[in-house]
């Protein structure tokens, strides 16, 4: 497994939010389209000049990205049998019915009442732009240039605002991502006994081996005159290959409700700010400085850097009932850092005990899935104004505007990646044991057959009963989402149709 | 006949960091003196094919919505079954069959099949006579859909005659009747009711003190009617002899012919390597709207069920590997694994391998909590081994080596084989929407923790900690 030589990466053929999140190009919208004239969107496509992975000095002072969803490929005329290499979960998308309900897109959530994105009006494409922001206006229009309008229908713009790396609620944000093996040089063992934020490329990118050693399920064509310019497939000799150094974009826009969750906090502290500050740490995992609520470890954990080890040097191994950060809490369910198996340093036996199902007794031991294969990679921006906890306080004046999280995140397997941890993580009412309650800041606290009431916080203790919080509101309500495909650049030029022109 | 599982206990001991703590201990090797043993049945029978259209309305009008069964419905309506844990009506639609052309073979022509299928406490033949008594309108109605089933047909006769027995079964937690799990889901209700009212005062209290005051509200809420925990009725005698004489039996098998399969060995060794090394896989990206289908029937409660078939690969070895194979996990389910447990997977309610009238084509069907993404990772990343020997019998599986390792391994190929040998299954009842295996494992505990009058600190903070 692994460690079978690869060959290198060709930066230039990535685009570069796989690579960079452009953190210093604080401007940035998301133009969400539908192809209006097939010809012009596609003689925009092979001008548009969209930023690659190569590392660039000094960094540039603006970037753009594309991606597609599945009608918007139907839309550019790929052909059905090229479209049928993608994914289900990106061919179904993300608001077909059966997706919806696993994702907890339902209640106010629910697809229906999306602003854009709803089933049967999906958007065909997002065009991503950033920059400084003294360049940002001119090199949008510049970048869109005359034909866009002739090209594209808009349906919507998605201004984003630069929050200083805060999220909407006021807690620091995308403190933890995990860290691509570029170089391909990790072997991925078959079980992995410690925790690693060091992850495959291939989860991030298609077209190179994931966790598991394999390649995971990407989109090959039969070569032909359009297919020239694509790469050929290494795993299957004869074929082009479309979906290497891509990978798939999850966009979903996440409303948060900011003076709610202040006032519900503020309302179970009995009205004190500093209390309603430490319930809110505990929903997060952290606190709104973004410090963890267990204790930094010692030894260094492999794909942590050292400068953000203030932050990120810990696991939950030291917090194994959960009561410095309860299991429920926002980042322990999006990311609970174990591995793949609930001890360390066995011995043959012990493995073959443990496996056979003779291992830790108790209720809680091995209840969560191993980590290393649900990982994604947050490329989200917030939008709205910033408002302080004291602010949050008051009474919305008439027609606030709303605040949220562009959530993007980035995965070659939607379905084991960014499904995966929506469904069995962040809403599963069952996570680790629990019950009752679902992710206390994306919860959709709907009920469900059998659990009238799924709207409960729990925080663990050591050596006394728990508390809980109950009757948690609607905090994050779903306004729109796609599943899109983050071409190579190569593969761009495919969808283009440059090689017909 | 606890000496087994007092030697992993021992074993499990050595290991300091994980020693396991007394009321798991105690949680965990419950005696077996007075349990309900859990049985199950499954009626299999070929479909009339001019009567198929009328099948599938029949089974659709049991249903509220795709993957909702009503519980009450018309034709058999389950939930008056106080017996029943689950129950299935799936119509068996292989549609690989055609895959035994890699081996240049002509597929066969198999009948459709319509299998009925459910997990019931006490004696499956006593349940099938109620099933009978009262819904007897209702399943002949759909019966009579089926070859050999004429008005004067009777019921229970014919479908004893159907009977399928499972070549392997698996109980998450042999004797726990639906009724327990009832008792203990509102016991724990009431425990939450009662401390939410108190919770002020419970809020820091040592956990042996609490556990002290949860008991005795459990006493008063007993004694006043209001809580059942009704003691188990004993073992049937008669189970447990064959029980016993399963479990000595089967290694007493094995140890008489052992020197015939010592013998043997080697060739079935070589045998087997070279058809690993050669039998072709059989693993397409399945067809969008199948799998939109099965979609569309999950996710409904926090358990899904899931139906899956296929053909055995052709040959004597593939085939004793199979019998051998499901015959060992059948003993080890039934004799060794810890109760809430299938290897270190925790999320299966009831699971079972059937035949399918021969021994040609086979049915896996479980019923497993969350959904099917993370039933497949679980497999793959948990039992792995377990599932190639069982599953890479089937033509088309990803290679395997040495029957255990590798195959799944193969996540995009195993995940699309799973995929397009799964069944839609027509109608899925569960007797206990919304609790997963956890949840009754959580209940459990907690009653078994409340039968213990003086607890130690440790034992205490455990139980606590299920609150």
């Amino acid at each position: 497994m692994g460690g079978i030589a690869m060959s290198e990466v060709d930066y230039a053929d990535v685009q570069g939010l796989v690579r960079f999140g452009y953190g210093h190009l604080t401007s940035a919208s998301y133009a969400l389209v539908r192809v209006k004239d097939v010809a012009a969107a596609k003689a925009w496509l092979r001008a548009a000049p969209v930023t690659s992975a190569l590392e660039q000095k000094p960094p540039p002072k603006t970037a753009s990205n594309i991606a597609f969803t599945a009608p918007g490929l139907e839309a550019l005329g790929i052909p059905d049998s090229v479209i049928a290499g993608f994914s289900h979960e990106f061919r179904g998308g993300m608001a077909e019915q059966s997706r919806a309900r696993q994702l907890g897109d339902v209640g106010d959530n629910a697809p229906s009442n999306w602003a854009w994105g709803s089933y049967g009006s999906e958007p065909h494409a997002v065009v991503m732009f950033f920059g400084e922001p003294n360049q940002f206006d001119s090199f949008v229009q510049t970048t869109k240039g005359s034909s866009w309008s002739d090209a594209f229908e808009d349906v919507t713009w998605l201004g984003t605002s630069n929050l200083d790396g805060n999220e909407p609620f006021g807690f620091a944000d995308g403190i933890s991502q995990p860290q691509i093996d570029w170089e391909q040089q990790r072997q991925t063992p078959v079980t992995q006994l410690q925790y690693t934020n060091i992850t495959a490329l291939g989860e991030f990118l298609l077209g190179y081996r994931n966790e598991y050693g394999k390649f995971t399920d990407w989109p090959l064509l039969e070569p032909d005159a359009a297919s020239e310019g694509l790469l050929s497939a290494e795993d299957a000799p004869g074929k082009k290959d479309l979906g290497r150094n891509g990978t798939y974009l999850v966009m979903r826009q996440l409303e948060q409700d900011v003076r709610n969750f202040w006032q519900f906090l503020y309302q179970q502290t009995g009205g004190n700010l500093p209390e309603a500050a430490q319930l809110g740490a505990k929903m997060v995992g952290r606190t709104q400085e973004g410090a963890p609520l267990v204790p930094i470890q010692d030894e260094s954990i492999s794909g942590i850097d050292p400068k953000s080890a203030q932050q990120n040097q810990f696991t939950y191994e030291s917090d194994p009932v959960g009561a410095r950060c309860p299991f429920g809490a926002h980042i322990r369910r999006a990311n609970p850092r174990n591995s793949d198996f609930p001890e360390q340093c066995l011995g043959a036996l012990r493995k073959l005990i443990i496996m056979l199902g003779f291992g830790p007794k108790g209720f809680y031991d091995d209840l969560t899935s191993s980590v290393r294969f649900h990982r994604i990679l947050r490329r989200g921006r917030e939008y709205g104004s910033e408002l302080s906890p004291e602010e949050a306080l008051q009474q919305a004046p008439p027609n606030e505007s709303p605040r949220g999280l562009h959530f993007i995140c980035l995965n070659a397997n939607i379905s084991r990646q960014f499904e995966f941890l929506q469904n069995a993580w962040i809403m599963n009412t069952k996570f680790s044991g629990l019950t009752g309650e679902s992710d206390p800041l994306l919860g959709n606290r709907e009920s469900i057959p059998g659990c009238p009431d799924t709207s409960a916080f729990t925080m663990p203790k050591d050596a006394s009963l728990r508390r809980r919080v109950s009757g948690l509101r609607q905090f994050v309500t779903v306004r729109g989402g796609a599943y899109f495909f983050l071409p190579s650049l190569r593969a761009l030029r495919y969808f283009a149709g440059a090689a017909n022109s | 006949m606890s000496l087994l599982p007092e030697l992993w206990a021992l074993l499990s001991c050595t290991y300091k960091h994980f020693a396991p703590t007394a009321l798991a201990e105690f949680c965990t090797n419950q005696p077996v003196t007075a349990m309900t043993p859990q049985s199950n049945f499954m009626v299999l029978a070929p479909i009339i094919p001019e009567r198929e259209t009328e099948l599938w309305r029949l089974l659709d009008s049991m249903n509220l919505g795709p993957g909702q069964v009503d519980p009450n419905n018309a034709l058999l309506p389950f939930a008056e079954f106080h017996p029943l844990h689950f129950a299935r009506f799936v119509i068996l639609d292989d549609k690989t069959t055609e895959d035994i052309r890699v081996y240049g073979l002509a597929p066969r022509q198999y009948p459709l099949y319509l299998a009925f299928l459910g997990d019931v406490d006490g004696d499956a033949n006593a349940f099938l006579s109620k099933l009978v008594e009262r819904a007897g309108e209702g399943l002949a109605r759909i019966f009579s859909c089926c070859e050999g089933f004429s008005a004067d047909t009777d019921l229970l006769t014919w479908m004893k005659q159907r009977h399928a027995p499972a070549i392997a079964a698996y109980v998450n937690w042999r004797g726990r009747a639906v009724r327990q799990i009832r008792e203990e889901a509102a016991l724990y209700d009431a425990l939450q009711n009662y401390i939410e009212q108190n919770a002020a005062a419970f809020q820091g209290l040592p956990p042996r003190e609490l556990h002290e005051k949860l008991r005795s509200f459990v006493n008063a809420e007993k004694s006043a009617g209001r809580l059942t925990l009704s003691n188990e009725s004993p073992t049937p005698i008669g189970w447990q002899i064959r029980n016993v004489l399963h479990m000595i039996g089967m290694p007493l098998l094995v140890l008489i012919v052992s020197p015939l399969l010592i013998l043997l060995a080697p060739f079935y060794i070589i045998a087997l390597r070279r058809l690993e090394k050669t039998d072709p896989e059989v693993c397409p990206s399945v067809d969008q709207k199948h799998s939109e289908n099965l979609s569309r029937i999950e996710d409904h409660d926090v358990t899904n069920q899931f139906s899956a078939m296929g053909s055995l690969k052709p040959g004597l070895v593939r085939l004793l590997t199979t019998v051998g194979v499901l015959k060992a996990v059948n003993y080890g389910a039934r004799h060794f694994t810890r109760p809430g447990r299938l290897g270190r997977i925790r999320s299966i309610h009831f699971a079972r391998w059937v035949f399918v009238a021969g021994t040609e084509r086979m049915i896996f069907c479980s019923n497993y909590d969350g959904s099917v993404e993370s039933y497949m990772d679980d497999f793959i990343n948990k039992t792995g081994f377990g599932l190639n020997a069982s599953f890479s019998n089937g033509i088309g599986y990803p290679r395997t080596n040495w029957l255990v390792r590798d195959g799944c391994i193969d996540e995009r190929n195993y995940k699309e084989y799973l995929r397009r040998h799964t069944l839609p299954t027509q109608v899925w009842y569960k007797a206990y929407p919304g609790m997963t295996a956890a949840d009754l494992e959580r209940h459990t505990r907690i009653r078994l923790g409340l039968e213990i009058l003086s607890m130690t600190d440790e034992q205490a903070r455990e139980w606590v900690a299920l609150l």
